[in-house]
This record gives structure tokens, sequence and C-alpha cells, in this order.
């Protein structure tokens, strides 16, 4: 109906992601906003299961897509799928999370009806009636108020963590769940996806250490690597990093904290020169202490952050070192 | 193979950015602008495919005239020409409306493959290569790590066949630490993820050849654009500096004094050291 508003729901091995009810959660808010209802689409291969599962939030229908062609996901066949949802439903607003698959098809969507996709939101106003989207620009330092221009469906992913999974309402019955269906030409679906795997060297696990360091931009080069392994053997911490020391291989890929590595939460997380984006924070963000060291007074990671120091870390860390031998006798 | 890479120019990273009058953009003089950094990963993976495979490399990008350094840059490390989508039109199109103008630039060169960075330092929709990949009609993958090109065995006919029966294997990055691997045929397009590869820096004699090399100006209407084409999907209304919600609680003084006082709430609240 063309008020309404649909939500795209992803599912990992048989079960809702977080990430799907966290879009959920926002596709609930705006719905009571704009006095509209919600309903979710769910795509794939034997799926009864996911589809129950959101059918316990208060919706007002669950859409389960089932294909064989959408056993595993590539935007070849998800967006032809989609899109003939979208067009025998007519929603107003196509909510997404914005995790790496939507990144995939989400745009190639959008912009298959000619329509814009506002991206990465971190939650939405209602002004004079208008919806205006809000987001980060330039790496996190300034925020933009965004709204759509031209004609719905208009689509919107929203950053993880924007919305809360426990935030989703259960409704008293479980919502109606409708079989849909699709035809999907086999000729165009020209990807094909393999395997899922993990890089086969995961020597370090992170997620076991009880304290760790780690290293960010600001550490400038590979061999002020030393003076944070020092605060780490101090504390008996294991090494972490931000992507770009990765990147740049000073540090092996195993090292790494984020969206795209591991996800830590130590009692104590000592961050060095690290800005603090989003892709980092999500990583962390449940470590019980954070300390953070940046010359940045700015730098997001300081929203974080227990502990801040801004000052440059060069001075900060060899005096740290130094006091941590003290208070511990070594 | 042809190869075509989409540059942006974006600001520098360390540099200080102050929102224009208006409060709908940042002021861009006295600004230092760069390669968008994933667009530097994009162009290395470009030009080593150029490298092991043969074939022509191109690169474009969308800018008013200092994104002529940027493409001037490419061309020093070794692209062999370079396109400028440079109109006053051009000013502040989003996603959809970049995609436009390059898929008129591009269409006409016919590339087997196009590269982007995945997304941009300065809007960050990560939208731009695969809204190009749907107005071309091509395959796409994002977040790549790694691209191995497979020869076809197959008897052809004609180098263009041969061309046309290549595919990609290429390895996309997932969440946590997963990958995945796809196969993809050519023509397609792939957005390319930081730390793909090591990028070079352009050696003296590239600076010096880059000189020579074509780099042609292609205005809207050159492209064919029409104002209609080109309109917004979407408006940014305000640009601004977010409240923080630092609750940290912050230690200032000399580096020992500091150390000495972490080391405390360390050992007395956190209870680590």
């Amino acid at each position: 109906m063309p008020d309404d508003i649909l939500v795209f729901a992803e599912h990992v091995g048989g079960k809702l992601s977080r990430a799907a009810w966290e879009v959920v959660a926002a596709g609930q808010q705006l719905a009571l906003d704009l006095a509209v209802p919600v309903s979710c689409v769910i795509l794939g291969h034997a799926i009864s299961a996911p589809a129950a599962e959101a059918a316990c939030a208060e919706l007002q229908e669950v859409l389960a897509l089932d294909s064989h062609y959408l056993a595993e996901y590539t935007s070849d066949s998800t967006t032809p799928a989609l899109a003939e949802i979208i067009r025998s439903r007519k929603p107003r607003f196509v909510l997404f999370s914005h995790t790496y698959q939507v990144r995939d098809f989400a745009p190639k969507l959008a912009a298959s009806f000619g329509c814009g996709l506002i991206s990465d939101c971190l939650g939405y106003r209602r002004e004079r009636g208008r919806v205006v989207f809000v987001r980060q620009v330039f790496q996190g330092k300034f925020y933009a108020d965004v709204e759509f221009a031209g004609e719905p469906p208009w689509f919107v992913t929203f950053q993880a963590g924007a919305f809360r999974e426990d935030a989703v309402r259960r409704g008293a019955s479980p919502a109606q769940v409708t079989a849909a269906s699709v035809t999907l030409d086999p000729t165009a679906l020209r990807i094909k996806a393999g395997e899922r795997f993990r890089a086969a060297r995961q020597a370090v696990d992170l997620t076991q250490a009880e304290i760790i360091v780690a290293v960010g931009r600001g550490i400038k080069a590979p061999e002020n690597l030393e003076m944070a392994r020092q605060l780490a053997e101090a504390l008996g911490a294991e090494l972490g990093a931000s992507r770009p020391i990765c990147d740049s291989g000073w540090l092996p890929m195993d090292r790494q904290i984020g969206s795209s590595g591991q996800t830590v939460a130590p009692k104590l997380y000592i961050a060095l020169g690290i800005s603090g984006a989003i892709q980092h924070q999500v990583g962390m963000k449940g470590s019980k202490t954070v300390l953070a060291i940046n010359k940045d007074k700015e730098a997001p990671i300081f929203e974080v952050a227990t502990y801040g120091v801004v000052a440059d870390l060069f001075e900060i860390v060899p005096a740290l070192v130094e006091e941590i031998k003290k208070a511990t006798g070594s | 193979m042809k190869i075509a890479v989409c540059l942006k120019q974006v600001q520098a990273r360390d540099a200080v950015l102050k929102i224009n009058s208006a409060g709908t953009w940042i002021v861009s003089a006295d600004v230092s602008f760069v390669l968008n950094e994933p667009d530097i990963y994009a162009l290395e993976e470009g030009l080593r495919l150029k490298e092991k495979h043969g074939g022509e490399l191109l690169v474009a990008s969308l800018g008013p005239a200092r994104a002529q350094q940027a493409l001037k840059e490419a061309l020093a490390k070794g692209a062999d020409r370079a396109l400028h989508l440079d109109d006053p039109a051009f000013e502040g199109l989003d996603a959809y409306g970049a995609a436009q103008a390059l898929a008129k630039a591009l269409a006409p060169e016919k590339p087997d493959l196009i590269l982007t960075g995945l997304q941009s330092d300065d809007l960050g929709l990560a939208q731009t290569g695969v809204i190009l990949a749907e107005f071309l009609g091509l395959p796409h993958s994002t977040i790549i790590m790694e691209i191995e090109v497979q020869e076809q065995s197959l008897p052809s006919t004609s180098l263009r066949e041969a061309e046309q029966r290549r595919s990609l294997k290429v390895k996309r990055e997932l969440e946590g630490g997963w990958f995945q691997w796809l196969e993809i045929p050519l023509p397609a397009l792939l957005t390319i993820q930081s730390g793909i590869n090591k990028p070079r820096y352009a050696t003296l004699s590239g600076i010096m050849k880059a000189k020579t090399k074509p780099l042609k100006k292609l205005t809207a209407a050159a492209l064919g654009l029409m104002p209609a084409d080109l309109a917004p999907r979407q408006k940014i209304l305000k640009v601004y500096v977010p409240v923080k919600k630092a609750r940290a609680e912050f230690f200032e003084g000399s580096p020992k004094e500091i150390a000495r006082r972490l080391v405390d709430k360390l050992r007395n609240e956190a209870r680590v050291v």
C-alpha cells in the first residue's frame, strides 16, 4: 500500500540477525510516527524459521519469499526479487540495516526504480511533516540532515546500533506470514557465489583477552609499535589495531578490531591514536573500561571512552609504562 | 583487457574543515585535496591487472578543475589516459547523478572491468560504483579483497571473443573476519576495499611521461546529459558539528602526572593493574 513501510530482514544460519531486529525496530518507530503500517520481507530458501521468528514482532505482515535461486545471496538474484515485491506492495519507505550484504545490492535496487537511497543513517527526525535523515559525513567529523527528493519508494539504510534490538515491540499474536512468489530469469543470474570462509590463519583470539592495547593511525610508523608492545607487556595485554594499521601490513590482519575484524569485550581497552570511526567502535564498545589517548580532542573515540587523555601519545605512553612497572613492582 | 578506474578527489584526512556560511557543505578554499583512499587501492589493483594481463587503463574523475590533479597523479602512476567530467552542473551531485554522468562517459569506452573504491571519505554513501553497474547493465560485487582473472580454455575465433569469455574470481569481504569467493563474468564492476594491495608511489619518470598522456575534459553537454538526468534523489539540508556525548573523564597535566593518575584509576576503579 502506498504509505506503508517495508523492512528487509537478514538472516544467518536460519536465524534473524541482530541487524534484522535493529531495522525492525526502526520500521516500527517510523510507522508509529507516521501512523502507517509496517511489514517485513525475508528472502531466501527454506526460510520458515526466520519468518516465524519475525512474526513475533508487531508487524502487519511478514512476506516470505522462498526460491532456490535465493539460497545463497547474490546481488543478481536479490535485486529483482525484492524489486518485484516493492512493485506489487508499493511501500513509501523501504528500510535496511547498513550491512555488507545490503551495501552490495541496495544502491542497485534503488537505482532500478530511479529512486534515491540515503545510506548509513544514524536516525531520523520529523520536521514540519517531513522526514529528515541524519548521517555522518567527512568520516564522522560532521553530521548532515538529508531528505529525499523525487518520487518514492524511498530507500534508507541504518548504521549498526542506530536502533536497539531490544526496542522491538512484540505483537499480542503472531503476525501473518505470507508466502510471496517471484519469477526470476535464471539467465540473468550472472554471479556464482562460493563458500563462505574465515581467514585460515586466525592465530590470535583477541575475544578472550582481558586487556587489549590497540593502535591506530596516530602511531605514525611501524617502528613506533615497539612502544605499544612495551605497554602491552607491562599490562600482560594483547596487541590489537584499527583497520589502517593492518591494511598497511604493520600488524597482521588477525590483530584487527572492528566491523571487518574481531569484536572484543575486554576488561580494559587502551586505544592509542585511534580516532574511533564507527567501524572500529562496533568492534570494541563492549569493553568494560576504555582508556583513549589521542591528540585530537574531537576524536569520536572519546564518546566511548571511560578515561580520556588529549595529548601526544609518544609522551604519555612511556610515562605510563614506567608508572605501571612501578605499581606492579616489575 | 580494458580497465577503467573511477577516482574521486576528497579533502585530506588531516585537513581542518570548516562548515560554509549556508551550513550546507564545507569551505573548500584552503583545504588540501587528495585521492580518496579506497580509490588509491582501486587504481593500484587496475595497474597490477594491466601489468599482468596487458591492455589499457583508463581513469575517470568527476569534479571541479582541481580534480585534474588527481587524474595527473593516476597518469603518473601508469594509467594510459584520463577523462575529466567537469561542468558547473556537476557541482554537488548525489551518488545517483554522479553515476549517471560516469555511465555516459564510460559506456562508449566499453571497458571489460570497472573498478571504484568502496566509498568516499567525504559523503561516505558507498553507492556510486553499484549504481554505475546498474546503469551500465553490468554484474558487480563490492568490498573486494582479491581479484583473479580466469582464462577460459575454450577455442575462440577472435580476440574479442576470448576477452568476453574471461571471468573473474573475486574475494569479497563479509563481516567479522569472514570472506566469500565469487565468480563473475566480464565485463563487470567491482568496488575495492582498502588494504587489498600496497599502492605504489609515482616515479619521477612516470610524472614526466604523464605530461604527454591524453586528458580529456567532458562537459554535461558533451555527454548528452539534460538537467533532468542530474536531478537530485536526495538533498543535504544542513551540515553541522555533532553534539558530542563525551562521557570520558579527562586527565591533564605533565605526562608523568597523567600516567600516575591513570594507573591509580586502572588499579582502584577498573581493577586491572
